[in-house]
Formats: structure tokens, sequence, C-alpha cells
């Protein structure tokens, strides 16, 4: 079986002394921010990516997953012992895992919580090793015009899923394709938008955007709004969950896996939907639905693996097509190309180190998350009473000095200056950042493949709707507008997102 | 109807967007436009503006329309003081070196906060200060001078 052997060698790549300390890095700083309200994994990674330019590229991709998917699992015990989601997929988890910890239960809730999210990521990591090979090989026959179409369905369903006004959002995905054009025409040498500053020759770095939008204005705006925390300092005893919950959390778990699974391939969806539609549907089958909202263990087994598939389905877009399906995998994207990796579908056969390297990685990430977090569970609540007075500077800290060092440059500084001020009035505007993210990673990428398919055919638009991979997206990019404007899916999404 | 322009989120979203198109295609005008076929440097960004003056009439109308208003306080504070302390760091690490940058950062940055506690935030700015040195200067073999010129 070639897909032992690949998993095989996968885990010698990941069992590397090396490679482990790296994920174990990963995932104890990824539980970290996931339990600190106010920092997300999108901040810290992109904060952290300088620091990753002189480790190798497995170890790198390896650190900076295990941040991501270690960000989910802090921000579930967050939304179980003190009712606030450290992250926004954890919202659901709060509504049952909140009222299980009052009841006495924080120990079970934690648990199952912990268990599911394992099941699923094993799911997802298996799903990522059956369905990666078939799919790389399926886009290595990709020519331009199929390139422009697949990337247009990826940013217009991500904006169209995203939570949030949709038309903002695709605003948004044009004005971040706009960003990424700035600096140095490929084709022609021509500088744009650099307004004469030669710092630009070579575009906004990825790392500028992202750190100024998303830490430096997040923060900004969160100081307009402070928050009131209430931490729930009950001691967390009795940790195993009884047979019944077992019993009851199997069937829970195992739809939300696949729920999660099959949202976390689509563009945009954030765990967060997957998360709602698992809930959603466990109340549904519930044999008594009066007990969700009342700590009701399905409520919490079934949205938590749902968003921690979903998550670790989110890499398999990135890795095979080269398609970042949410703004933190468009951060990954970058970092693969910083380390001189173009993503996409030759990457599995060029480093296959690389590819199975991190999927086995993934899998021992959350097994270590398992054995982590939940002895380790008093320690994270401590955490939580560290006052953002102090977390801010901090961020604040550890941001200016990844920016300056990926260039040694104070250039850089005072883009990102810029930036949070500009990423704070989009955030006041309610113009959806993440969208714009997905655009200017792809922006690049976007144009030279409408150039190259419009010289390719002659100048004749048709080529788009001819190849028929093509017009496959393309039906398929109609589609998803259709359905998302479609009046009964508004009325549930609005309910939803609410 | 009572046109409303104070505050209105949409509105004032949309007349973001409008100007943001529009001096992307001023500006793209001084690239070569090129033609289909051969696209020149200026097609991509001109026809990009354009899709972002469309979004942004419809959102000016949506906002005069629908009228919702900008929620939350616009901590002035914050957003004056935090991009300050930013700028001052980047001019401090090439005058000063990394540890006066890094202390006036921190300081700097507690003082767009809410509530500033001098003896509180003099040992974080201490305590962070130390740790990064430890971590990016010497163990990261970061290549930035701890002082310059003291």
């Amino acid at each position: 079986m070639e897909l032992f052997d690949n998993l095989i060698f996968g885990f010698s790549v990941a069992f590397s002394l090396q490679n482990l300390m790296y994920c174990l890095i990963g995932v104890s700083v990824g539980t970290l921010i996931g339990v600190l309200p106010g920092i997300g994994p999108l901040a810290t990674i992109a904060m952290l990516l300088p620091i990753t330019f002189n480790v190798a590229p497995v170890g790198a991709l390896i650190m900076l997953a295990g941040i991501y998917y270690g960000a989910q699992y802090g921000g579930s015990t967050t939304a179980i012992l003190v009712n606030l989601p450290g992250e926004t997929s954890a919202v659901v988890t709060c509504i049952d895992g909140y009222q299980m910890a009052r009841k006495g239960r924080a120990g079970p809730a934690l648990a199952i919580a912990a268990i599911g999210s394992f099941a699923a990521g094993t799911f997802g990591t298996l799903l990522i090793a059956l369905a990666g090979p078939p799919l790389a090989e399926l886009a290595l026959k990709f020519g331009a015009p199929d390139y422009f179409s697949l990337l247009l369905m990826g940013l217009v369903a991500a904006a169209v899923l995203a939570e949030g006004d949709m038309m903002k959002s695709l605003a948004m995905v044009a004005m971040g394709l706009l960003l990424g054009i700035v600096g140095t025409d490929v084709n022609t040498g021509v500088q744009r938008f650099s307004f004469g500053f030669s710092e630009l020759t070579d575009g906004i770095s990825f790392i500028v955007v992202a750190v100024g939008v998303f830490a430096i204005g997040e923060i900004i705006s969160n100081l307009g709004d402070p928050e009131q925390r209430s931490v729930f300092t009950d001691k967390v005893r009795n940790l195993y969950p009884s047979k019944a919950d077992l019993k009851a959390s199997i069937g829970p778990i195992t739809r939300g896996t696949l729920l999660g699974s099959f949202f976390g391939v689509l563009p945009g969806t954030g765990p967060s939907i997957a998360s709602f539609s698992s809930y959603m549907v466990e109340k549904k089958v519930a044999k008594d639905p009066s007990q969700f909202g009342h700590g009701a263990i399905q409520g919490v087994a079934g949205p938590e693996a749902a968003n921690n598939a979903d998550a670790q389905c989110k890499f398999i877009p990135m890795l095979t097509l080269g398609l970042p399906a949410s703004a933190t995998m468009a951060l990954m994207l970058g970092a693969l190309t910083i380390q001189g990796i173009q993503p996409g579908p030759d990457v599995m056969t060029t480093r296959p180190e690389l590819f199975w390297g991190l999927v086995a990685s993934m899998w021992i990430g959350n097994a270590l998350l398992v054995v982590l977090n939940l002895p380790m569970i008093g320690l994270w609540v401590k955490l939580l009473k560290v006052p953002y007075r102090l977390l801010f500077p901090a961020i604040m800290a550890f941001s200016a000095i990844g920016i300056y060092s990926v260039n040694n440059s104070s250039f850089d500084i005072y883009l990102t200056a810029i930036f949070g001020v500009i990423g704070f009035l989009w955030i006041k505007l309610g113009c959806s950042p993440a969208p714009m993210m997905l655009g200017f990673v792809l922006g690049p990428m976007m144009e030279e493949h409408l150039r190259r398919a419009m010289l390719m055919s002659g100048g004749d638009p048709m080529v788009f709707v001819t190849s028929p991979i093509s017009l496959a997206f393309l039906i398929a990019t109609v589609g998803i507008i259709i359905v998302m404007v479609a009046p009964a899916v508004r009325a549930r999404r609005a309910d939803i997102t609410g | 109807m009572q046109l409303e322009f104070r505050g209105n989120k949409d509105f004032w979203a949309g007349v973001m967007m409008i100007v943001t198109g529009l001096t992307a295609i001023i500006i793209a005008r001084n690239y070569d436009f090129g033609t289909a076929l051969r696209m020149g440097p200026g097609y991509f960004p001109s026809v990009l503006g354009g899709i972002l003056i469309l979004f942004g009439l419809y959102l000016v109308a949506s906002g005069l329309r629908s009228n919702e208003k900008i929620v939350g306080g616009w901590s002035l504070r914050a957003l004056i003081v935090l991009p300050l302390a930013l700028i001052l760091f980047g001019v401090l690490m090439d005058y000063a070196g990394f540890v006066p940058a890094l202390m006036v950062l921190i300081v700097g940055s507690a003082l767009a906060g809410n509530e500033f506690r001098l003896i509180e935030v003099l040992v974080l700015a201490i305590g962070l200060t130390a740790f990064a040195v430890a971590l990016f200067v010497w163990g990261l073999n970061m290549p930035y001078p701890l002082f310059i010129g003291w």
C-alpha cells in the first residue's frame, strides 16, 4: 500500500527530535494564544513567521500548523471554563460547555472536547493523506485559464461564505487584490504603486499587512471597547467522563467530524460555520432537545469535533492546489513561498518530506494536545487572569521585532503602523479584513494566470468557457453566489451569524 | 427620507472603496494599459479599481437606505499613541539600539491603554526586553546592536 509507505515516511520525518520539538512548541504556543482572548492564530503566525526563516521548511510548517490547530483547543478550554470563546470557532462550545461547567461537570466537558477534537484530527489527517495525491494529480493537468477560474472561485467563495456583509467581503477581496499589485510588474519590470519608495519594489510584505491589520488594528479596536471578563475559578475536578457520557458522544463526534471535513475543504467557511451546523444537527437528532442549552454533552462533542476537522481539512486545498481556503492558510502559503517553495500540486512529488511530514506531525500534534492539555488545565486557567493591559504591550513588542527582522528595515515598521490604522478603520466600518488577506496573497498569481491565459488564447476571453475544467469552476462560482443570495439561505445565514 | 451621514457605516465603507478605486485608476493611467491579448501593467489595476468603485457605489446606496451606525468607541487615544509608539521603535532601532527601542515601544504602548500603572509597566518593559534580548539577539542571533553610541 502506497498510502502506508507514505505515512510511515511522514512519521519518520515528524518523529525526528527536532521536528517533534517544533511540533511541541507550536501546539503549546497555539494553546496559549487560544486561551488568551484578543489574540488569534492569524496574528500570532504572522508575528512568529520571521523566526521560522532560519528553520528548515518542514520544521517551520510543522510549528506554524501546530499554532493553528493548537489555538482551536485552547479556545474551547476558555469557552467551557469562563464562557468566553478564546477563538471564534469556540462560540458554540460556550452554550453547553459552560452550562456543564456550572453544574460541576467542567472536567468531562473538557475531556470530551479533547477526545472529540482528537478523533476529528485523526480523521482529518487520514483524509488529507487519502485525498491529497489524487487531487494534486488532477491539479497538474490545470492550465492557466483553469487556475484563474479556480482562484476566482476560491476568492468569491471565501468572501460569500465568510461571516459578515457579503458585498463588503467581495469588495475587500478586490481591495486585497489591488494591494497585492504593489511592486514590480513581473512581465514588464514597471514599478506599480510604489510611490517612489525603493523598499516597495518587491511589493508590500504580507507579514506587514497581516500584523498591521490583525494585531495592531485589532488592539486599537479592543482598547476602544474594553470587554468585561469574569473568570470562573472553581477548581476542575474529576476529569474523566462517565461511560454514559462517552456513549452519548460517539454519534455527535462522528457526525461533527464529517460535517467539519466537508466545510473544511470549502474556501471561506471558517470553523465557526462548521461548529454551528454541527450544533444544529445534534439538536435536531437528539432524543431530548430540551437538554441543549442546559449542559448537553452532545452540544460540546459535536461542534468541537467539527471545528477541529474543519481546521485540519483546510490544509487540503492549500497543500494540493496552492489555494488557501482561509486567511490563516494564506499566511502558511506565504511562509512556504518565503522558504523558496511554490505551493501547488508539485510540492507532493518534489518535496514529499514536506507534505507527508506535515500530515504525520498533525496527528502527533493532536495527540500531544490531549496529553498536554488535560493535566495542564489549571495552568491555562491561571493564564486567563493575565489582564489585557499587560498583554497588548507584549503583543506590540513581539509584532515589532517580528516585522523588523523580515528585512531589517524600519520602513516595514512604519508601513505596519499605517496598516494598523487602516485595519482599525476597516474593522470599524464592518469590512472584514480576512477576505482582503486572501486576495492580497493570491493577487499576483491571479493576474499572472489571467495574462497568460489571454496570451495563449490570442485575446479571446472565451478560453475560460471552452476549457472544461475552467468552465466547471466558473459554474461552481455562479452556483455559490446564487445559493447564497437565495432568500431562504440568506435568512438562515443571518440566523447563524446573527 | 432623511439622509444621515454621521457614523453611517455602509456609507463611509462605500466612500472608502470609491476613493481607493479612483486612486488606483488615476495612478494606473501612468502604466501601459495594453490590450486584452497583451495586457499591460495598467490593465489589472484599472479593472480592479473599476470593480471597487462599483462595490463602493452599491455600499453608499445601501448605507443611505439602511443607515446603520458604526458601533463602539473610536479609541482615539490608542489610534494615535500605538502607531506613534511603533514609529518611534523604528527610528530608535536605527539610531539608539534594540534595548532602548523596545523599552520605549512597550512603555509607549502601555500609555495607550485605559489604565496605566507605572511600576507594573516598568517591570513589564524590563522583563520583556530581557526576554527578547535573550531569545532574539543571543538565542536566534539576530544582528541587532543592543545600544548604539551609548
